[in-house]
C-alpha cells in the first residue's frame, strides 16, 4: 500500500485510493490505517474527508440534517455534476422529499409483510439445498448457492416476469461501482448501461409486474395517493437496484466464513436459532457494501476539525464494523458475539430498507444447510469480484460433508 | 455538533469488559425543558433527552404517546422542527371534560419532570402533492403546523383554514403569520362557522386536504367533500383512548417461553438488556424501535408499547412486540423467545 499519512493542519491526510484494485481485494489494511489516524482524515487524491471509526460513523449516519444523501451517496455530487440516472427517491434524497417513498418502501418490506412468505422461502431454501447435494457435495458456491437462492425467491417476491432476470446482477454491480470515482470498473459496465437501464425501467411499470408483490403493493400505494405515480416505477426499481446484489454478496460472506470457522458451523449445527445471529455477523465481519458518501449541508464540526459545507464524507461501514474501540476481537468471525447495532446496513433515516428480506433469505438458506451438511471447507482458492462498494467474492469453491 | 456528543455519550469502550454495547438510547424517557403559554388554555411543551441526545427521527403528522407520571398515557401531535434531533414541542390544550391528562399536564407537570415516551408513530402523513388545502379547528392545529412548514419547503401551493372559538384561544398565530394570506384565521366570535365549501371550492384532482379537529368539523370535511376523489381527504381525530392498565414505573417480570427462563426487568432496563444478560441474545439494530429487528411474539401479558412501527390495530392484537424500546402494563409478560 502506497498511503501515506500527512497532517499539517491538524487534519491527518492520506494519499491512498479506496478504490485501487488492489485495496479492494484486501481493504483491511487502509480500513486500519484510517481508524488509527483518528477520528476523520482527509484523502488527498478526491479532496473528500473519511470517517473509519464506529462512533464517528455511526453518528453521522443518524444526522441526516448534517450529513445529507440527496447531493449523492456516491462521489458524484449532484450539486455540481449530472447523475447518471435519475437519483433514486430513497438513497439519494433527503426529507422532506424522502419521507413518502421511504415510508411506504419500509410498510412493503416490514417484517410483518414478510410473514406470508417465510414459509415458502424456507420450503425453497430445502428444494434448492436438496438439488444441489444431489448433483454432488463440491462445487462454487457463488452460482450453485448465493446467487441462485436469491435470483430464485426475490425477483419472484417482487413480481418480475422471467424473461431478462439475468440483467439484474449486471445492473446492481454498475450501479455499485458508479458510485466510485470514474474507474475502470465504472468503465467495464458502461457499454451495458442503456440495455439495461432500460429492461429495468422497462420491469418498474406496472404492467410488467404481477398482480401480487412487492411491486404491486408498490403500485397500490400510488392508488391510495401515498406516492405519486411518477414515483411508484422508482421506488420498484430501488428494490432491483439494491435487493439482489447485496443480498448475493451477504449470503456469500457468511458461507466463506463458516468454510473457514469450521467450529462455528458446528454450533450452529447444534444451534439452529443461531442463523439469524450468524448473518448479522457475517454482514459485521465482511460490510458486503464496503462505503457510501455523504454531504455535508453546512460547516460541520468534527471533533476538532471542520467539514466545509458542501464536501463530500467516505463513510467506512466496513471499518466500523471491525473498529476494536467498538468490537472485540473484530476480526474474527464469532456466534458468541453479539453483532447488534452494525452498520452493516447503515443507520438511521437511510438504513437498508431490505434488511428483513436479506435476514429472511440466509435465515432460510442457512437452516436448510445446517440440517443435512455436517461440515464445510474450501475446496480451492476463492477469487474476489472487485466493485467499487461492494466486498464480494466472484467464486467460493466448497466442498460439503453430508450426513 | 457532532463532536462534543460523540464525547459526551459515545464512549462505549468498556475496558477489560466482554461487551462494547453501547447503552439503549434514552429514547422513551424524555425531560420537560420547557413549558410555555401559547395562548388561553394552550401551552407547548418541549422535550429533550436527558443525556441531550438525539431523539427518534419524525414526519409532519406524527404523534407521541406521552405516558405521564400520574399514571396516564396520551397521544399529542409533534408541532416542532424536525431539523432540530434535539427537542420534541408538543402543544397541549386544557380539556375541560377530559379524563385528568391535560389537566395534569397544565397544573402539575413541571420543568425537570421526566415522562415516557412512545413514538413517534404517523398516522396522518403527508403525501406527495402539488397541491395542499388545510382545515385547522382549535388546538388540530398541532399536526398541521408542520405540514405547511413542509408544503411550503416543498414549494407546493397550499392554504390553511383555521377555526377557533375565540382569537386569543387559538395557538401558534405568530407563527402563521409569516406565512401571509395563505392562512385564513377564522374564530368563531368574529366570523361564525367556517365556510368550508368556500374554502374548498369545487373538487380538483390532485388536490390534497387535511384536517385536525374535533369531530364535528370532521363530520362536515367528510359531507362537504363527498364529491372529491377518494383518498383525497385525509383526517385525525383526537384520541380519546383509554388503555387498560396505566404504564408502570415497578419491575416486571418477562417470561422466556421456549428457553424456559423467567428475568426480573428493572425500570431503566430494556427487556431486550435483561433478556440478554439471562444469556438469551436477541437480534438488534437500531435500538430505537424503528427497524423492527427485534420483534418477539407475546404469548401473554399486556405490552407497554414505545415503537414506531405497529399501528393501533396492531398494537390492540397484543401479539408481537420490539423489546428494545418497550416494556410492560402487565406484572409478567410471555414472549415466544
Amino acid at each position: 500500500m502506497t498511503a501515506t499519512l500527512g497532517s499539517s493542519t491538524g487534519l491527518p491526510t492520506s494519499d491512498a485510493d479506496p478504490f485501487d484494485h488492489a485495496v479492494l481485494e484486501d481493504p483491511l489494511p487502509l480500513q486500519a490505517a484510517l481508524r488509527e489516524a483518528g477520528p476523520m482524515v482527509h484523502l488527498s487524491r478526491y479532496d473528500v474527508y473519511a470517517m473509519a471509526r464506529y462512533a464517528e460513523v455511526h453518528a453521522a449516519l443518524v444526522d441526516w440534517q448534517e450529513f445529507q444523501s440527496g447531493a449523492g451517496v456516491g462521489l458524484s455530487n449532484f450539486r455540481f455534476e449530472k447523475p447518471w440516472r435519475p437519483p433514486s427517491l430513497l438513497l439519494e434524497a433527503d426529507p422532506p422529499k424522502h419521507d413518502a417513498p421511504r415510508r411506504v418502501l419500509t410498510s412493503v418490506l416490514s417484517p410483518r409483510a414478510l410473514r406470508r412468505l417465510r414459509d415458502r422461502w424456507i420450503a425453497d431454501a430445502e428444494v434448492l439445498v436438496d438439488e444441489v447435494l444431489s448433483a454432488g457435495t463440491e462445487f462454487d458456491a457463488v452460482p450453485v448457492l448465493t446467487s441462485a437462492f436469491p435470483l430464485r425467491v426475490f425477483p419472484d417476491a417482487v413480481g418480475l416476469p422471467q424473461e431478462g432476470r439475468e440483467n439484474l446482477l449486471p445492473y446492481g454491480d454498475h450501479a455499485f461501482n458508479a458510485f466510485g470515482p470514474d474507474n475502470d470498473l465504472v468503465a467495464r459496465g458502461a457499454p451495458r448501461v442503456a440495455e439495461l437501464s432500460g429492461w429495468v425501467a422497462s420491469v418498474c411499470r406496472r404492467e410488467a409486474l404481477a398482480p401480487e408483490g412487492f411491486g404491486a403493493s408498490i403500485w397500490a400505494a400510488s392508488d391510495r395517493g401515498e406516492i405519486t405515480p411518477e414515483q411508484a416505477p422508482l421506488i420498484v426499481r430501488s428494490l432491483l437496484t439494491a435487493g439482489v446484489d447485496t443480498t448475493v454478496h451477504g449470503l456469500s460472506a457468511v458461507l466463506y466464513a463458516f468454510a473457514t470457522h469450521p467450529g462455528q458451523w458446528e454450533r450452529l449445527r447444534e444451534q439452529p436459532s443461531l442463523a439469524r445471529v450468524a448473518f448479522d455477523e457475517a454482514v459485521r465481519w465482511e460490510s458486503p457494501v464496503q462505503t457510501f458518501f455523504r454531504t455535508a449541508t453546512t460547516d460541520v464540526r468534527v471533533g476538532d476539525h471542520v467539514v466545509p459545507d458542501g464536501s463530500k464524507i467516505l463513510m467506512f461501514l466496513g471499518a466500523a464494523n471491525r473498529d476494536p474501540r467498538r468490537w472485540d476481537d473484530p476480526d474474527s468471525f464469532d456466534l458468541s458475539r453479539d453483532p447488534s447495532g452494525h452498520v452493516g446496513f447503515g443507520m438511521g433515516i437511510h438504513q437498508c430498507a431490505g434488511q428483513h428480506v436479506a435476514r429472511l433469505e440466509s435465515e432460510a438458506l442457512l437452516t436448510a444447510l445446517a440440517r443435512r451438511v455436517r461440515s464445510i471447507e474450501l475446496a480451492g482458492p476463492t477469487a474476489r469480484h472487485l466493485n467499487n462498494t461492494l466486498r464480494s467474492w466472484e467464486s467460493i469453491p466448497l466442498r460439503l460433508h453430508v450426513d | 455538533m457532532l463532536g462534543s456528543r460523540i464525547d459526551d455519550d459515545r464512549g462505549t469502550a468498556t475496558a477489560g469488559g466482554h461487551r462494547k454495547v453501547p447503552a439503549t438510547p434514552d429514547v422513551a424517557e424524555l425531560r420537560v425543558v420547557r413549558k410555555t403559554p401559547v395562548a388561553d388554555g394552550v401551552l407547548t411543551l418541549e422535550l429533550a433527552a436527558p443525556s441531550g441526545g438525539r431523539l427518534r427521527d419524525w414526519t409532519p403528522g406524527a404523534h407521541v404517546d406521552l405516558a405521564l407520571p400520574n399514571g396516564l398515557t396520551r397521544q399529542y401531535s409533534l408541532c416542532g422542527d424536525r431539523w432540530d434531533p434535539f427537542t420534541y414541542r408538543v402543544g397541549v390544550l386544557r380539556e375541560p371534560v377530559g379524563r385528568g391528562g391535560s389537566a395534569f399536564v397544565h397544573d402539575e407537570l413541571a420543568v425537570g419532570d421526566v415522562v415516557g415516551v412512545g413514538g413517534p408513530r404517523n398516522n396522518f402523513p403527508l403525501v406527495p402533492s402539488d397541491s395542499y388545502l388545510f382545515v385547522a379547528g382549535g388546538i388540530g392545529i398541532t399536526p398541521l403546523l408542520p405540514m405547511v412548514h413542509q408544503a411550503e419547503l416543498l414549494g407546493a401551493d397550499w392554504r390553511l383554514l383555521y377555526g377557533g372559538r375565540r382569537r386569543a384561544s387559538m395557538a401558534f398565530l405568530d407563527d402563521l403569520a409569516a406565512y401571509g394570506d395563505r392562512v385564513l384565521v377564522r374564530p368563531e366570535e368574529e366570523f361564525g362557522l367556517l365556510d368550508l365549501a368556500g374554502f374548498l371550492g369545487d373538487p380538483r384532482p390532485g388536490v390534497r386536504l387535511y384536517s385536525c379537529g374535533p369531530a364535528p368539523l370532521l363530520a362536515a370535511m367528510e359531507t362537504v367533500t363527498a364529491g372529491w376523489p377518494r383518498y383525497a381527504l385525509r383526517t385525525e381525530r383526537f384520541l380519546a383512548e383509554e388503555r387498560g392498565a396505566p404504564v408502570r414505573t415497578t419491575p416486571f417480570e418477562v417470561e422466556l417461553a421456549r428457553t424456559g427462563v423467567t428475568v426480573t426487568v428493572p425500570p431503566g432496563v430494556s427487556v431486550l438488556d435483561a433478556v440478554g444478560e439471562a444469556g438469551v441474545e436477541v437480534l438488534s439494530s437500531c435500538r430505537q424501535g424503528i427497524c423492527g429487528t427485534c420483534e418477539c411474539g407475546v404469548l401473554a401479558g399486556d405490552p407497554d408499547h414505545r415503537d414506531s412501527l405497529l399501528d393501533d390495530e396492531e398494537r390492540a392484537a397484543g401479539d408481537t412486540m420490539y423489546i428494545c424500546v418497550s416494556r410492560s402494563r402487565s406484572d409478567r409478560l410471555v414472549l415466544d423467545l
